[in-house]
């Protein structure tokens, strides 16, 4: 059986989902590959937040319009997506990290981010369960989170209903030159090829510069209230930035159940998929130095998933030397955040569209360019 | 030793034979141990720490396992 469509798009994780749903949308017939579930993946694993994040100008500048795309979009989610704008709050441990508070303040200001400096006192107040004593914390309002797996669902079932069809349990053996084939020996015609399969991209795409960056999470039962933002160290930051080493960082997360999501951890080179229980109690270890009554609480389940990470921490977004060839992954752990902007600029560029904000830093020959140049 | 313990079981004053694990104290008080999201009431399935449904606030600690527990004097236990 062979199909012909506008456009294939190869993974139905968020950042798939997204794409599918912007393509349908304009108007272009769709077909998703999904060779399990959809949202099944990284997407599943992941924490789900809606952040800003300024690791680089380029990153802050992608998911502040990813982040505003999720705002268009939050009043049309349904209530199993559990969208909560419960906010972030950069704890500062020390005054070294309030400078660090300070800096953000005034980075995010300029990009009009709006957020608010805590002091000690006043971080008690917003999250009593924090230990004592703490410098203080920047909270930024806008942020958020959501269940991830959902809203790929919400986002597939939008694409749908624009007409796309979803190809679930088949898997890709080789895309490229306007051909997708499929492990039942359907080959599909398209234009336009996106691969959108995260850390997977690279079992077709061998040369993609994509590793896997393994994290684990562990979420309780329910205790409404324990706390109420997301919390994130400020040391997560050298936690994030270490390209070579294993590393942990104090991240958790309310959920609507009431439940906590707490990470992170980060890792390279680990392609196990089983728990690494030293990390696992380092990062518990980690998650009590902050919330000391953490311990007495109890815990539902553990497990782990693999980023997809790039050498310069930014994603792969748009074409590729094959005209039929676009990517859109190496997300690292923002692919939630900005999976809406991805799919924006991805579509931009292959209706040749003017993008809202530069796609220079996300051009996937940004990397051929290193290459040639070596 | 005295051979029974006064503890609280939902603000009522009940006093349990020593050795009466929690999830039986709920039981004697005629009171589920909690109720479900959806609302509906539970109370031990298993009697051994693996369903999960006799989960009930001891001492302030929401989530315990009651079938697990030994009743304690003054213990103060709830419903979730």
């Amino acid at each position: 059986m062979n199909r012909s469509y506008d456009a294939v798009v190869i993974g139905a994780g968020i950042v798939g989902a997204a794409c599918a749903c912007e393509l349908a949308h304009e108007g272009l017939r769709v077909a998703i590959v999904e060779r399990d579930l959809i949202g099944g993946g990284a997407t599943a694993a992941g924490m789900g937040h809606i952040v800003v994040m300024d690791d680089s100008p380029a990153q802050l500048a992608l998911t502040r319009y990813s982040q505003s795309l999720w705002n268009e979009l939050r009043p049309s989610l349904p209530s199993n997506v559990e969208y909560d704008r419960c906010g972030t709050l950069w704890i500062a441990a020390d005054e070294e990290e309030m400078n660090e508070v300070r800096r953000k303040h005034a980075l995010y200001a300029n990009a009009n981010v709006p957020t608010e400096i805590l002091d000690g006192h006043a971080l008690i107040e917003a999250e009593p369960n924090l230990r004592k004593p703490l410098a203080g914390a920047l909270l930024v309002p806008s942020d958020a989170v959501l269940y991830p797996p959902c809203a790929a669902t919400y986002l597939t079932t939008c694409a749908e209903q624009n007409g796309a069809a979803l190809l679930l349990g088949k898997t890709v053996v080789a895309a490229g030159q306007g051909k997708v084939s499929l492990n039942d020996r359907t080959i599909i015609t398209a234009k336009y090829i996106v691969h959108a399969t995260g850390a997977a991209a690279v079992s077709l795409l061998p040369d993609l510069p994509i590793k896997k960056r393994k994290g684990h999470l562990l979420i309780t039962d329910r205790y409404p209230d324990f706390v109420r933002h997301q919390l994130v160290e400020l040391g997560y930051l050298k936690s994030a930035h270490s390209v070579t080493s294993d590393s942990v960082a104090f991240n958790v997360q309310p959920r609507r159940t009431g439940q906590l999501l707490i990470g992170s951890s980060r890792q390279y080179g680990a392609e196990d998929s089983a728990i690494d229980h030293g990390i696992l109690e380092s990062m518990l270890k980690r998650a009590c130095e902050y919330l000391p009554n953490l311990g007495a609480l109890s815990t539902i389940r553990a497990w782990i998933g693999f980023r997809a990470a790039t050498p310069d921490k930014l994603p792969l977004i748009g074409p590729t030397e094959d005209p039929t060839v676009f990517l859109a992954t190496g997300h690292e752990g923002l692919g939630i955040t900005t999976s809406l902007a991805t799919a924006r600029l991805l579509v931009d560029s292959i209706l040749t569209r003017q993008p809202a904000i530069p796609v220079e830093p996300y051009l996937p020959a940004r990397f051929v360019r290193e290459t040639a140049h070596a | 030793m005295p051979e029974h313990i006064a503890l609280m079981v939902n603000g009522s004053a009940l006093s349990v034979k020593r050795g009466t694990s929690v999830a039986a104290a709920i039981m004697i008080a005629g009171s589920p141990c909690r109720t479900s999201v959806s609302g509906e009431p539970r109370a031990p399935l298993c009697g051994m720490g693996i369903c999960f449904e006799c989960r009930a606030i001891v001492n302030g600690l929401p989530h315990c396992r009651t079938c697990q527990m030994l009743c304690e004097p003054g213990m103060e236990i709830c419903c979730q």
